[in-house]
């Protein structure tokens, strides 16, 4: 029964090759120990203090290498990926609340797969890759490829998930993460979509990419979409609403039945189209976008 | 340097080193309380949802019912007994009472801290950046206007650093 608060990469890596488990802000893992989903496990390794995991980088071309230990308070409030990756910038701003946003990091949310995890489809339209590493080598695959499953992932317990990798995005390209919520904080979506679009000079749309929260097993990409290639945005967003609708596999829960998980699940990849577009025209949309589209309480307390 | 921390642990907290013994997996919240004797941070839902344990890691807010003990060694916890200047209020808790942001009191504590790390970091708030702010806290007493009014009014006195 132990922690180990590792201060290097090849620290963590050395407890993971003999059975801890990763800990980043808890979040999840502890919050989920202690509703009983799964014991806290015996020996952890608290990666949270580990520079290279905390570190946020911009390269020359425009692409950003986000540490795993990069907090979702960071992430919203990172004047780059607020103007250029706007989707995440919107995830992130979404979850929990302040103190969540402060201790939860974006590696845990990508590792903890859940179906309705927010950062999960703005880095799938922003063609995000990450990087994992264990003590026996590293390996990168699209971010897409990560989610097996609800709450299941295609690394090995020994790997570390050490950074998620951001192409620089092309010129008049924008991005949208939408979120049907029913209040304001403290919240998980509904259902939740994220959009990327880029434009042509006349305005018609040259692609257009969308993923889809909580509205199947895992976070998906909406297949597809390449014949919108010279649509109007307008034209683009109701085709991306209908793709949406008819590749959606929604369960009913206590948040909401699949019946009104499939329709509002059209209505926010419309919504999240149409702000992608915005920006990419240059339209200055703030982060969340959630928040200019009225989304949960518009006024009122914090509860 | 990587470092293991087994049951002995140390917990630095409003400035003073406390040795604990603790169980694996204990919570900070009940480290706090039980175990150095700071009962000023509430225990609402023990669940990460209402806010009554928030305390500060190292300025910045964190629900201690839901974070490891083991896991802020090394880092500086303050806790609402630490705003205190002396036997003096703080000026948040003085306008909360002022203002009539207390009823009960029981979510007190908490709204304090995370106003507390929301004054640090933006001085001159609008009411938007209070309500986000101080929306991890939950009062079932105030209707939370006189809580946001009391904030608003510390930022504007400069009576925080
Ligand atoms: C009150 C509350 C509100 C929340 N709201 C939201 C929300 O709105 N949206 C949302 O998406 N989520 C939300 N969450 C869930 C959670 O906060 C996020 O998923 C967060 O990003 C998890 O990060 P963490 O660092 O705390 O993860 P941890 O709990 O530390 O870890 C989560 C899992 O990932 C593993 N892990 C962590 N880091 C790594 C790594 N680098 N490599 C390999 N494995 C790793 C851990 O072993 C564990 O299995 C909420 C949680 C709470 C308690
Ligand atoms: S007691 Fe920790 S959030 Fe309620
Ligand atoms: S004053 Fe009673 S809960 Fe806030």
């Amino acid at each position: 029964m132990s922690l180990l608060i590792a201060t290097t990469v090849d620290d963590a890596l050395a407890a993971m090759a003999a059975g801890a488990r990763p800990i980043a802000g808890g979040s999840d893992l502890v919050v989920g120990a202690r509703h009983g989903k799964a014991p806290l496990p015996d020996s952890l390794v608290a990666i949270d203090r580990i520079a290279e995991l905390r570190a946020l980088d911009v390269d020359t071309s425009g692409a950003v290498r986000i540490g795993a230990g990069v907090s979702h308070h960071l992430i919203e409030s990172h004047p780059v990926l607020v103007e250029r990756f706007s989707a995440l910038a919107d995830a992130a701003a979404l979850v929990g609340s302040p103190s969540t946003r402060h201790v939860g990091t974006i590696g845990g949310n990508v590792m903890n797969a859940s179906p309705a995890m927010d950062t999960g489809a703005p880095l799938v339209v922003l063609g995000a890759s990450v990087e994992l590493r264990a003590v026996t080598g590293s390996r990168t695959m699209p971010i897409g490829e990560l989610w097996i499953g609800p709450g299941r992932t295609a690394a090995s317990p020994d790997e570390l998930c050490v950074a998620v990798h951001l192409p620089a995005p092309a010129s008049r390209c924008g991005s949208a993460y939408v979120r049907l919520e029913y209040r304001r904080a403290m919240e998980i979506a509904v259902v939740g979509a994220a959009a990327s679009v880029t434009l042509a000079a006349d305005g018609t749309v040259t692609s257009v990419h969308a993923a889809l929260t909580a509205v199947a097993p895992t976070i998906i990409a909406v297949a597809g979409l390449e014949h919108l290639a010279g649509a109007t945005v307008a034209e683009a967003a109701v085709a991306v609403g209908d793709a949406a609708r008819q590749q959606a596999t929604p369960i009913s829960d206590v948040r909401a039945s699949d019946r009104y998980r499939r329709h509002t699940i059209a209505v926010m990849a419309q919504r999240a189209v149409d702000a992608a577009a915005r920006r990419a025209a240059g339209e200055r949309v703030p982060v969340p976008v959630n928040r200019a589209l009225g989304i949960g309480a518009a006024t009122g307390g914090p509860s | 340097m990587s470092e293991l921390i087994g049951r002995e642990l140390t917990l630095r907290v409003n400035g003073i080193d406390h040795p604990v013994e603790v169980a694996h997996g204990r919570n900070l919240l009940s480290v706090l309380r039980t175990e150095i004797g700071l009962t000023g941070t509430k225990e609402g839902c023990d669940d990460c949802e209402c806010g009554a344990c928030m305390v500060l890691l190292d300025g910045e807010p964190v629900n201690s019912c839901s974070y490891l003990a083991a896991q802020a060694v090394g880092r500086e916890i303050t806790t609402v007994e630490g705003v205190m200047r002396g036997d003096e209020l703080h000026p948040l808790q003085r306008n909360l009472l002022d203002e009539g942001g207390v009823q009960c009191g029981f979510c007190t504590p908490g709204m304090i801290m995370s106003a507390t790390a929301l004054l640090a970091r933006t001085p001159d708030p609008t009411d938007e950046d209070i309500r986000i702010g101080l929306s991890g806290n939950l009062c079932r007493c105030t209707g939370y206007a006189r809580i946001v009014a009391a904030v608003r009014r510390t930022a504007q006195e400069h009576g925080v650093s």
